[in-house]
């Protein structure tokens, strides 16, 4: 019980992820959590400003019972799987954070520069919520998968695409935290 | 409910990504950062066996629970599409800490603010496909 209290280390994690993987192959099904925001649009009504959502979301319901899932084992970790919420992050790291305003960096799973109520509701810190999530949902469309779809799938698969689709999530992510994240902090 | 199985696969993937801190805002900074090897090995090694699994799933030495052979839909091909929509993707995944599993993960913890972040990818999701045949792919 005490290794399922721990945080799992990487040679844990990533092997039960392709398991996952794996379990929707054996059941006939792709994995790949981004289409469920199209899916989730399209039964929100999207239909009726963009042709495109007027598909027949039922054939995706596999997929939004995995993300319903996937809420509740957020769920179960969260309420009995996680006694301390500190991520032992590198002090490098740490430093790099406090240099940008980042108090006790590490200390639990999210930043409260970003996550708490007080900034939620400020003008700025909404702004980045928003923002970070559209880009995240415009760009794994654009992109045809995030990290799943491509990432895992689609390099497991040696597709190309795929390849030129994870190269940009580095690019775009290298720019967000070597240029754009001091400037925004 | 023959489909009620994926909400278990769900619940297992939901459990993983939590337990690895995959959804931890600090480890996405600190993978961008070049500054562990946590996020690598978790991708990296999940992509590893990936290959193998894959491999074998397509040659039919794995068969689907069906009886089946599978046949992997490849992704569409376009330098534009992939590249520009991954550096998007990248910006907002380095912004929030967070990819689409990972949003509805921290949901299921009750992270309230991660609420505005899932109403932003799914507006995301429908500004693409109101913009798509505007945009290069």
């Amino acid at each position: 019980m005490d290794f399922i209290l721990q945080p799992w280390p990487w040679y844990v994690a990533g092997p039960l992820i392709t398991l996952v993987m794996f379990l929707l192959f054996y059941f006939g099904k792709k994995f790949g959590v981004s289409s469920n925001l199209e899916t989730i649009c399209a039964i929100g009504g999207a239909g009726k400003l963009v042709d495109f959502f007027k598909f027949d979301w039922r054939k995706n319901s596999w997929n939004l019972l995995f993300i319903i899932g996937v809420v509740i084992g957020g769920f179960i970790t969260y309420q009995w799987l996680t006694p301390s919420e500190v991520v032992a992050i590198n002090t490098q790291t740490i430093q790099d954070l406090s240099e940008l305003g980042f108090q006790n960096a590490g200390n639990q799973y999210l930043p409260d520069e970003i996550f708490s109520t007080e900034a939620m509701f400020s003008v700025k810190g909404f702004l980045i919520l928003l923002v970070a999530g559209m880009l995240v949902g415009f760009g794994s469309r654009y992109a045809g998968g995030c990290t799943s779809g491509h990432g895992i799938v689609g390099l497991s698969n040696l597709e190309l695409p795929s390849l030129l689709a994870v190269v940009g999530f580095f690019i775009g992510g290298l720019i967000m935290t070597w240029i754009l994240l001091p400037i925004i902090f | 409910m023959k489909n009620i199985k994926f909400l278990f696969v769900g619940i297992l993937f939901g459990i993983i990504l939590s337990k690895a801190e995959v959804i931890s805002w600090y480890r996405i900074y600190e993978m961008f950062k070049f500054q562990s090897f946590h996020m690598y090995g978790v991708i990296g090694s999940a992509v590893a066996l990936g290959v193998i699994l894959v491999y074998f799933f397509k040659k039919g030495i794995i068969k689907t629970y069906f009886g089946t052979q599978i046949a992997i839909d490849p992704k569409k091909k376009g330098f534009a599409r992939n590249m520009l929509g991954g550096i998007i993707f990248g910006l907002g995944w380095a912004l929030g800490g967070a990819c689409p599993g990972p949003m509805f993960i921290l949901l299921g913890r009750g992270a309230v603010a991660i609420i505005i972040v899932i109403i932003g990818a799914l507006l995301g999701a429908l500004l693409y496909h109101a913009a798509k045949s505007k945009l290069p792919h």
